[in-house]
């Protein structure tokens, strides 16, 4: 390994970085846009949505549950009707965003011990506040019929809108930091999946691979700016969350650095791993997507907690990193988690970047084809 | 280390890709100091068999060394001994003429003391010193040509291999760059050289000619020339060119107009030179000077592939 190789691969490639337009805005834009995005998206919080009630059954019961609708802040009640037709003029003219329907049989139902329902009519045509309102509206039907002895009202929901992002209704605090971990994943993987591709398609590499070069010196040339260029994603991101969203930062800033550096090098790796296989950039970013993207949304505990996931799955979830880096921000943000509470995602994360960069070096073949 | 006279060394090397047969069977043998010419038409399987000797490409048959190591097992240390120039341009288009140069002197390990030497070497070999900073897209073919040559040489190999270096470069560029060639040989470095121009040859020492995949003739120019070249071409200066050609054409001469000069070859020089004459002497065309010339390579070679 010598080092003055190193220096040169990774010094051109940062002069092809910092040449390249478009580079530049996926190394240092995107990130911090899209956390600023789905940021907002997931977890804008809504007040005072203004409702209207229809309720048919006018019993102490029924009062009571508006009362926690009102108490919560977060619906506003403008009137109360009378009629079917009403719900319509209300919902269009925009006087009422949501409306919600007793009825009759409510209050005897619950007295009976037995389920009953409540249908909820939204304004689907601002899909994102409709969806925010929904979970508004099922938490809190859910702590009314706790206090009520555990009998269930389920809230018909009205099938124009679906709850699509955070379907658990996970507050703000929670979602940042995993969203950052989500992020940095794709974009890490991103980032190097061009890198060798890249050199393949440009005609660039045959020079490059007819010299005494070695492997590793090129993988690690090529990683060392976008390690660099993570870094400086991972602290805007935290700056963003911080200072933006509003989450406390309650562990320790260098841990978190550290943390993210593991991940860094791991990340990094594997879009190198998936450039050298795939030899074209299109492929080898669509990889990197389908790769990352995925499982980090679906499969990290980010959007559904692994706890709650068929066993085989949670199983499967231990080979996917951002699961540990996931871990490792909602722990130092939110619990001010020690590394040697993280000891077991810590110790994982780093056998998954050395396992892949290990790999990536044995693919690579200085070879044309 | 080898102490060998010999830079490059190969018997019975063949590629297949699939069914098909691109490099088949050749035989080559390299001197220390040499300019090597390896001609042929494209597709012929040039490239392909420098890729091998690069180590590059995995030969699918054959045995040899390039500068004493192994083609099959020692890529690496082959690798260590090569300077080698693509055939398509392939050095950073979005980096400056002085990035690539730091560039390729730091992955070939070239120390700092020498850095700033070669450098400069480079660039005045180029003719590159007022364009340093110019970012390399922006260059001429000729210039990036003779770049790419810097690059590949930085580290002064013992061996160099050029894959069609001066195609798609203008005629002055050309020669330049085989004058180059020349000077890289006079200071005792082998050089491996492919072109599809056949006027070219010339410049080499010794030449092999490829054709789909198979060496059909190889030895020094003058060799060649002698060898495959039995029949006689005649220089013939007029003023009146064009009427001169069509009169010998149309009297069964097989004739080409050279610049401002005709070329008509035959097979008996003793009665083509006065019937020449007597013919334009009855159109009244009046002849400057007829003369019996060297055939160019490239009579040798179309001759040599029509035979093929
Ligand atoms: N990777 C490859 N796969 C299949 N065929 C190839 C490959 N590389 C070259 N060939 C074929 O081998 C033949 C020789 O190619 P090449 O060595 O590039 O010729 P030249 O350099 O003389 O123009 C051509 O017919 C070409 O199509
Ligand atoms: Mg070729």
């Amino acid at each position: 390994m010598k080092f003055i190789r190193v220096k040169a691969i990774a010094k051109k490639e940062l002069i092809q970085i910092w040449r390249d337009p478009l580079s530049l805005a996926m190394a240092f834009l995107m990130p911090v846009m899209l956390l600023f995005i789905f940021g907002y998206a997931i977890t804008l919080d809504v007040n005072n949505l203004k409702t209207v009630v229809y309720d048919l059954d006018k019993s102490s019961l029924s009062r009571e549950l508006v009362d926690s609708f009102r108490a919560s802040g977060n619906f506003e009640v403008v009137g109360n009707i009378h009629e079917q037709k009403e719900i319509d003029s209300y919902l269009d003219s925009g006087k009422a965003f949501v409306v919600i329907s007793i009825p009759k049989d409510f209050s005897e139902k619950l007295k009976t011990g037995r389920d009953t329902s409540l249908q909820v009519i939204v304004d689907g045509s601002d899909s994102n506040t409709a969806t925010i309102a929904l979970g508004y509206i099922s938490a809190i039907t859910d702590m009314y019929s706790q206090r009520i002895k555990g009998v269930r009202i389920t809230p018909l929901i009205d099938p124009r809108v679906r709850v699509w992002y955070n379907p658990e209704l996970k507050s703000r605090n929670f979602i940042i930091p995993g969203l950052i971990a989500v992020i940095m994943a794709v974009i890490t993987a991103l980032l190097t999946s061009l890198t060798i591709a890249r050199e393949w398609e440009r005609g660039t590499m045959e020079q490059l691979i007819s010299t005494p070069v070695k492997v590793p010196e090129l993988i690690l040339g090529k990683l060392i700016p976008y390690f660099f260029i993570g870094f400086i994603d991972v602290i805007f991101s935290v700056l963003l969350a911080v200072f933006l969203f509003e989450v406390p930062l309650r562990g320790s800033p260098l841990l978190l650095m550290l943390l993210s550096s593991i991940f860094l090098f791991g990340g990094l790796s594997l879009g190198i791993l998936i450039s050298i296989v795939a030899k074209s950039q299109l492929v080898a970013s669509q990889i990197s997507m389908i790769a990352t993207f995925l499982p980090a949304f679906l499969l990290s505990g980010f959007m559904y907690s692994i706890s709650n996931m068929p066993k085989a799955l949670q199983i499967f979830t231990l080979a996917i990193p951002s699961r540990y880096f996931v871990t490792m921000l909602k722990g130092i943000f939110l619990k001010g988690s020690t590394l040697k509470l993280l000891l077991f995602e810590t110790m994982l994360l780093s056998a998954f970047g050395l396992f892949v960069f290990a790999v990536a070096n044995k693919k690579f073949r200085k070879k044309v084809i | 280390m080898m102490r060998s006279s010999i830079a490059v060394k190969v018997r019975g090397l063949t590629k297949r890709f699939g069914d098909f047969v691109a490099v088949d069977n050749i035989d080559l043998s390299i001197k220390k100091g040499e300019i090597f010419g390896f001609l042929g038409p494209n597709g012929a399987g040039k490239s392909t068999t420098i890729k091998m000797l690069c180590g590059l490409l995995l030969p699918t048959g054959g045995t040899g060394t390039v500068g004493g190591f192994d083609i099959m097992k020692q890529s690496e240390e082959i690798k260590k001994n090569i300077g080698y120039m693509s055939q398509k341009f392939s050095l950073y288009d979005d980096l400056t003429v002085e990035e690539n140069i730091h560039f390729f002197s730091g992955i070939y390990g070239v120390t700092n003391s020498r850095k700033k030497e070669r450098l400069g070497w480079v660039l005045e070999m180029a003719g590159l010193q007022d364009k340093r900073k110019a970012v390399t897209k922006t260059l001429p073919g000729g210039f990036k040509q003779r770049l790419a040559l810097g690059c590949a040489i930085l580290h002064e190999p013992p061996i160099v291999f050029l894959d069609e270096p001066t195609s798609g470069v203008d005629p002055i560029s050309r020669r330049n760059f085989w004058n180059l060639i020349n000077e890289m040989s006079k200071a005792e470095i082998t050089i491996f050289v492919t072109t599809h121009y056949m006027d070219e040859a010339d410049y080499c020492n010794r030449l092999a000619l490829i054709y789909r995949g198979k060496v059909i003739a190889e030895g020094t120019p003058n060799e060649l020339k002698q060898k495959y070249m039995t029949r006689y071409v005649l220089e013939v200066e007029v003023d009146k060119v064009v009427e001169a050609m069509e009169v010998m054409y149309k009297n069964g001469i097989e004739t080409a107009i050279f610049g401002s000069l005709l070329h008509a070859t035959v097979d008996n020089m003793e009665k083509a030179i006065p019937r020449i004459k007597n013919l334009l002497e009855e159109s009244n065309i009046p002849l400057n000077r007829i003369e019996r010339i060297v055939p160019s390579l490239e009579d040798v070679f179309v001759a040599l592939i029509e035979v093929s």
